[in-house]
């Protein structure tokens, strides 16, 4: 395993926050702007979709939408079209429909367009998705608690709070994506959030794991955070990868072949499956290490200004030497400032002493497995 | 060498593949299926308060049950009528041919209403109890009406304020009858007259029982899919589900070798179990249920692909095949426990707290979690431990791992 110098992903974090922080608020700026384009599950409307026998244009389609003044439904052509202005497969969305008026208007259709087949209709009053969407909203802040709360009890409460910072990270990414792009939330959209949520913290979860062994087998107080959090997500890279892919593989093939009813869910799906794995690695492992650092500045501040000259093994002093030249770097609360230089953490990544583990590791196995 | 071992695992890797071919197909259409993809119609009733008639459980429970006789009356396969939450009741029509039709049926909103001649209301559907249409001796036709407790009460005040007067017996505002009153009726039972043919006796009948929504019920939302699109949905869906496990399991198959065929074999079970799980529940698969399935494929592959990284790394730290095998397995065990539990934490949540369509949704996503847990780390495990320990293959590479320089002779040794 050769970990070299340029594998150092939570050394250089503030870039990924910033990638993350430069689609995320232009994202809520979008929101806000912008917003979302809502389906009928939310707005309450009529969607009718058929399919005309011939081709039919959509000019044609609103005439006769604008003899029940309702000119401003939105109209669109689908399915195999034989130019761009006529397709066999029309949808039309308009307000929240009387059945009365529905029937009158598809009975126009066919007697100015000829026969249709019904494909879909959908009428739904206002109130529906707002509920599903509340309903949804709090089941999923409940569960993020219960993870944290879990997260805390078997790894510890900063694992938990990264891992959460992660997930909320992946829900507004695909938000921002569906504003940016415009394509509708409808109720399976709520489904697709879950999912994600699912997959992100199944993945956050595979990296923190290997820095809760790591942080066992290798780890002594005051030691390289940075490089412990470095080596475990190389040591789990292959996993991410592969994982991603054979995930990526399904969700691609929903979204080309899945039809376009299941469209905009496998658009949802492919964006948070993306931004979960890209969090698991480049958001929350460093969020954690960025945690865990303050934590131990702390510890090490108060250490310091109890006991000034406290025992030190040679080990530490070793590795403090080792990275002397490599101290200097931001994130580090002002008390510190008291603190003797040859205790402040590493931040930068510390080539040599990875290295050194690496090569370890196995000389110091081999023999236990000889003996078998 | 124990050939023995390796020839069950050949009979097992044959018979899952076997079972997998066989059934996928016929038990992913043996499952109850969605509006979405067989067609048909979805109705959504919500009751409305209204000064005279709030709304409560009983009167939500008589709702249902008008419901069930209107459906009934459709005489359609398989309809599905449920109450949701305090005043919804939800009501499928799997492949209605006439949805405009039944959605008449259903939303008959009637109310019915006993007046007196000033107009005023004295009387509710609540308080009648039932209606039956009736011949007498004088083989006149009849309808014959029973109230309950409170409704006699207030039907006996009722008649004997208005003897030689007419009430009205409206439905949705319509007056069905105006009879005559004759005498004060104080024992909660009257009939009404005058019915020209039991055929009419009979249609009033029906209409005061099944017209006595105790309740204002208002249809808030209807959606139909036309049996057209359900089945493209299907093909789709069937097209999208043979692309995705198809390239997964060629890139298992690529990257981890036999070990690959192994998670493959898996995952064909996981497959299985899933869909055979969805059909003991009873659970009905809608479009996005089985995009759910489709993607859980992907991620259930994950706690292989686990247990083989742990696996390359321990054969590369210098263990034996088994060992790395065992070992690989017991650390990946941790993880993989932990990041599903999590998953598995979410799902029952929404479980718990979500309704409809959230709720099937957590099921599938709990379900395909705990079985590919459950697959990977019973049968991919006791595939793998067969498939190193008959020590017929002992090619690190064939097992997924990277040959080591001086590897070889340590394999032999185990």
């Amino acid at each position: 395993m050769l970990e070299n110098a340029k594998f150092d992903i939570v050394g250089r974090r503030k870039i990924w926050y910033l990638i993350s922080l430069l689609i995320i608020i232009p994202g809520i700026f979008c929101m806000v702007t912008k917003g979302f384009n809502f389906g009928i599950d939310f707005t309450g409307g009529t969607i009718i979709e058929m399919r005309f026998d011939k081709p039919v244009g959509i000019q044609s389609v609103r005439e006769v939408m604008a003899q029940y003044k309702l000119d401003n439904a939105q109209i669109q052509l689908s399915g195999e079209s034989s130019s761009a202005l006529e397709a066999r497969d029309v949808m039309i969305r308009t307000v929240d429909l009387e059945e009365s008026e529905r029937k009158a208007v598809m009975a126009s259709m066919k007697e100015k367009l000829g026969d249709y087949q019904m494909l879909r209709e959908e009428k739904v009053g206002a109130t529906m998705g707002t509920e599903l969407l509340l309903n949804a909203l709090w089941a999923t802040l409940l569960s993020w608690a219960l993870i944290v709360v879990y997260v805390s009890f078997r790894f510890e409460f900063r694992f938990g709070l990264a891992a959460v910072l992660a997930l909320i990270h992946d829900v507004l990414i695909v938000l921002a994506a569906f504003s940016f792009t415009q394509r509708q939330i409808d109720s399976s959209f709520v489904a697709a959030l879950l999912t994600i949520v699912g997959y992100s913290i199944n993945d956050t979860i595979v990296i923190f794991d290997r820095i809760r062994e790591n942080l066992k087998l290798h780890f002594r107080r005051g030691g390289d955070v940075i490089a412990l959090a470095n080596r475990s997500i190389y040591q789990t890279l292959t996993r991410s990868i592969y994982t991603v892919v054979t995930v990526l593989f399904t969700t691609f093939a929903l979204y080309w072949f899945g039809g376009d009813t299941t469209k905009d869910f496998s658009f949802a799906l492919l964006v948070g499956f993306m931004s979960g794995c890209y969090s698991s690695i480049f958001i929350a492992s460093p969020l954690w290490a960025t945690f865990r650092e303050w934590a131990e500045n702390k510890k090490a501040a108060k250490r310091a200004a109890e006991q000034p000259k406290k025992e030190k093994t040679s080990d530490e002093e070793a590795e403090d030497e080792d990275n002397a030249e490599a101290v200097h770097e931001a994130h580090k609360p002002k008390k510190n400032a008291k603190k003797p230089v040859t205790e402040k953490p590493v931040y930068k990544k510390k080539k040599k002493t990875a290295e050194k583990t690496e090569q370890e590791e196995p000389v110091e196995t081999m023999p236990e497995e000889s003996k078998e | 060498m124990r050939k023995q071992e390796f020839l069950k695992l050949i009979v097992c890797v044959a018979a899952i593949v076997g079972l997998f071919c066989a059934f996928v197909s016929p038990l992913a259409y043996s499952i109850r299926q969605g509006l979405d993809l067989q067609g048909g119609t979805h109705v959504v009733l919500e009751a409305e308060d209204t000064p005279e008639a709030p709304v409560n459980h009983d009167a939500m429970e008589r709702v249902l049950h008008i419901m069930e006789k209107r459906v009934n009356e459709l005489g359609l396969t398989e309809p599905m009528i449920q109450r949701q939450g305090e005043r919804r009741i939800i009501i499928e029509l799997p492949g209605i041919k006439d949805p405009d039709k039944a959605i008449a049926v259903i939303g008959k909103t009637a109310m019915l209403e006993f007046k007196d001649e000033e107009g005023n209301t004295v009387l509710t559907g609540t308080d009648l109890k039932d209606a039956k249409e009736q011949t007498d001796q004088q083989n006149q036709h009849l309808v014959s009406l029973d109230f309950s407790d409170e409704g006699g009460k207030k039907f006996a005040e009722l008649t004997t304020k208005n003897v030689g007067r007419r009430i009205a017996i409206l439905l949705d505002g319509e007056v069905l009858t105006a009879p005559n009153v004759k005498e004060p009726i104080t024992g909660g039972k009257a009939v009404i007259t005058g019915q020209r043919s039991l055929e009419e006796a009979h249609n009033l009948a029906i209409l005061l029982r099944s017209g006595a929504l105790p309740v204002k019920v208002n249809i808030i939302e209807t959606r139909t899919v036309g049996p057209t699109l359900g089945q493209d949905s299907k093909d789709k869906s069937e097209f999208a589900f043979t692309i995705g496990i198809g390239a997964v399991l060629v890139f298992m198959l690529l990257f981890y070798r036999l070990s690959g065929l192994i998670a493959d074999i898996s995952l064909m079970a996981y497959v299985l179990l899933l869909l055979a799980a969805l059909k003991f529940l009873d659970a009905t698969l809608t479009l996005p249920g089985v995009a759910g399935i489709i993607l859980s494929v992907g991620m259930a592959v994950d706690a292989n692909v686990l247990i083989f990284e742990h696996f390359k790394e321990e054969y590369k730290k210098g263990s034996t095949l088994r060992m790395s095998m065992n070992n690989g397995f017991k650390r990946a065990f941790t993880t993989i426990f932990d990041s599903n539990l999590t998953t598995i934490i979410a799902a029952m949540v929404l479980f718990a707290f979500g309704t409809g369509s959230i709720r099937g949704f957590a099921i599938t996503l709990g379900l395909g979690v705990v079985l590919s847990m459950f697959t990977a780390i019973t049968l991919s495990n006791f595939m793998l431990k067969m498939l190193v320990g008959s020590n017929v293959v002992t090619s690190p590479f064939l097992l997924g791992a990277q040959a080591r320089e001086n590897g070889t002779e340590v394999n032999n040794r185990a």
